[in-house]
């Protein structure tokens, strides 16, 4: 007989947890197309959206997913599409659209390896694209980055969150591995971002007594974009305020600290406690909001340290924030490219060989 | 006595930014009537495309959306999907509709959306300064089709984007219609009713393609602009319904 902890976990993929987590989270409207490696989350929306009476539409294209979404945001609705790193960049215009016209939406990259097609296997090198903007124009993404399945699943129902509460377009960019991996999960996905979030009263489909609402990015007229843009600009400053996020472990005697995100973090954590029996006290910086970038916490935990150590799935890029955050530290930064992965042993020899 | 004819509420009191002879005032304010007589102001959504109707919203008193390049269709799917009681049209031009977002259009109308779509056909691309369209016909001179569109050069040929819909299953209604005289304007008033009167019984896709005319891009007066589409495009596009 199973006891009652067991009846409330699931043993889940990453990619079914972000459904499962949207569902939960009160997704409305979900369109995607499919790509490898987050297959999963069309199929579990398919099939979970459709039981719950809600919108699922199995898009023609990435292109059309992400402005099915942009229409299903401008009434007002939870929205959500997903994708892996070609299809992210095919949305790149309509994430552009949806920050320029302050359209919440959720939207999940499951990285794989790059650029062009590249590869199915896992990989970190979108990390440019999600934290720069990734589209055309002046404007931010807040991206959230899992490093666990039941992680995934509450940043997910945080990015809905995050989305409605600051009007714009949210990326949880999870990396193959946390896609495809499965763990048990709760499912309770429970971290609520803020109770009282802002009435809806922009959307679309309610002209009764009001005045015509019209969703738009488009301001023609000399200076009303350099003004709609510095609006931007303003909750931008106020997301970079209230929205860095990250976790620590075991830091506070550490002499050497390594930064990583996702399940390069999962690695690095192991790293710290195999370098800790040797006598080699590290810790672990793992950043969750990439962007914002928690520079703060960062700087904060190496306040007393000489060293770090940067580990990505990629060619280096996030390692430019660490020494953009401590200009004055010596960063070391291990990496692989094409969907190889650093592993714990990779990191260990890296870390020694730095002291 | 009785007021016969005045503005329609759904439409501003203000001026457009259109070239004189431009079809679109007129187009606009069909739309605009129609939603005024089917009593459907407070739960009409538009989706305005890019190009020269990109500002429709400043135009039309009732709530509009806007839409990247082509993909007016899948904006109005994902507002449709989430507002079924709502009576949601997209408005779009030759460029949108058939070149940019061909794939939008055809799937949007193979998957029945019950939606409308008015397709303003004016053989070029205005905004941009008048270069080659899908729908440019054999011969017409463009600012990328300099000596005249030949299909011999690679330039291919007008494409017949309402003949192409229609063998799809999803859709309801397809009629082409102009606005180059008083009595074809009643008829596309009457087309359009029809196809915000399909969307209201759930009949699906509906679609009125009107030929429209560009006298800047065509450098023609307004007057030669509307024999041009009598005695030229209406050749290539013959007016009436393709399919009911």
């Amino acid at each position: 007989m199973k006891n009652s902890r067991q009846q409330k976990r699931r043993l889940m993929t990453g990619n079914e947890a972000m459904a499962e987590a949207a569902v939960k989270a009160g997704c409305d409207f979900y369109a995607g197309y499919p790509i490898t490696p987050q297959n999963e989350i069309i199929a579990y929306m398919a099939k979970a959206m459709k039981q719950c009476g809600r919108a699922f539409i199995q898009a023609e294209s990435e292109l059309a997913a992400i402005n099915m979404v942009f229409g299903a945001s401008s009434t007002g609705r939870r929205s959500m599409t997903s994708s892996s790193s070609p299809g992210i960049s095919l949305k790149q215009e309509g994430i552009s659209y949806l920050a320029g016209a302050e359209l919440p939406a959720v939207i999940i990259n499951v990285m794989r390896g790059g650029p062009g097609l590249g590869n199915i296997a896992p990989s970190q090198a979108d990390y440019f694209q999600t934290t720069r903007g990734g589209g055309h124009g002046d404007y931010f993404t807040p991206a959230l980055s899992p490093w666990s399945v039941e992680e995934a699943g509450e940043l997910t129902v945080l990015a809905f969150d995050l989305a409605d509460y600051y009007r714009n377009p949210v990326l949880v960019l999870a990396d193959a591995v946390i896609g495809q991996m499965m763990e048990p999960v709760s499912l309770k996905f429970k971290k609520v971002f803020k109770k009282n979030l802002p009435k809806k009263d922009w959307a679309l489909g309610c002209l009764k007594k009001k005045s015509p609402k019209v969703v738009k990015s488009f301001f023609l007229k000399e200076g009303l974009l350099e003004l709609h843009n510095l609006k931007l600009e303003k909750k931008w400053e106020q997301i970079k305020k209230s929205e860095q996020r990250f976790s620590t472990y075991k830091v506070k005697d550490a002499e050497i600290l390594i930064v990583a995100y996702g399940s390069q973090a999962r690695m690095a954590k192991e790293a710290v406690d195999i370098l800790r029996k040797q006598n080699i006290n590290s810790g672990l910086f793992r950043p969750i909001s990439l962007w914002p970038y928690p520079e703060k916490g960062l700087r904060k935990t190496a306040e007393k340290l000489k060293r770090l150590v940067v580990v990505e799935q990629s060619l280096g890029q996030m390692v430019d924030d660490v020494r953009l955050a401590l200009p004055e530290k010596e960063v070391y930064f291990l990496g692989k490219t094409g969907g190889g992965v650093p592993s714990t042993l990779d990191i260990v020899k890296f870390v020694k060989k730095q002291i | 006595m009785k007021k016969k004819f005045s503005r329609p509420q759904s439409l501003k009191d203000v001026s457009t930014h259109y070239c004189s002879g431009c079809g679109h005032g007129i187009l606009h304010r069909l739309v605009a009537e129609v939603v005024d007589e089917l009593g459907l102001r407070d739960k009409i959504i538009g989706v305005a495309p890019v190009g020269c109707a990109v500002v429709a919203y400043d135009y039309w008193d009732f709530d509009v959306s806007e839409a990247a390049h082509g993909r007016a269709l899948a904006v109005a799917t994902g507002i449709k999907r989430c507002l079924p009681k709502n009576v949601v049209f997209t408005y779009q031009g030759d460029g949108d509709l058939a070149s940019i977002g061909l794939a939008e259009t055809v799937h949007a109308a193979n998957r029945g959306e019950n939606l409308t779509c008015i397709f303003v056909n004016n053989a070029c691309y205005g905004m941009t300064g008048g270069q080659m369209a899908p729908t440019t016909v054999v011969g017409q001179r463009t600012a990328t089709t300099p000596w005249g569109r030949d299909p011999g050069s690679g330039e291919g040929w007008p494409l017949h984007l309402s003949e192409m819909l229609k063998d799809l299953n999803g859709v309801t209604y397809i009629v082409r219609s102009s606005v180059s005289s008083p009595k074809q304007v009643v008829k596309t008033r009457q087309y359009i009713k029809k196809a915000f009167m399909n969307q209201i019984s759930r009949k699906g896709f509906s679609l009125v393609e009107v030929l429209s005319s560009c006298p800047t891009i065509w450098q023609k007066s307004a007057l030669e602009s509307v024999k041009w589409i009598e005695e030229e495009m209406v050749k290539e596009f013959p007016l009436g319904v393709i399919k009911e």
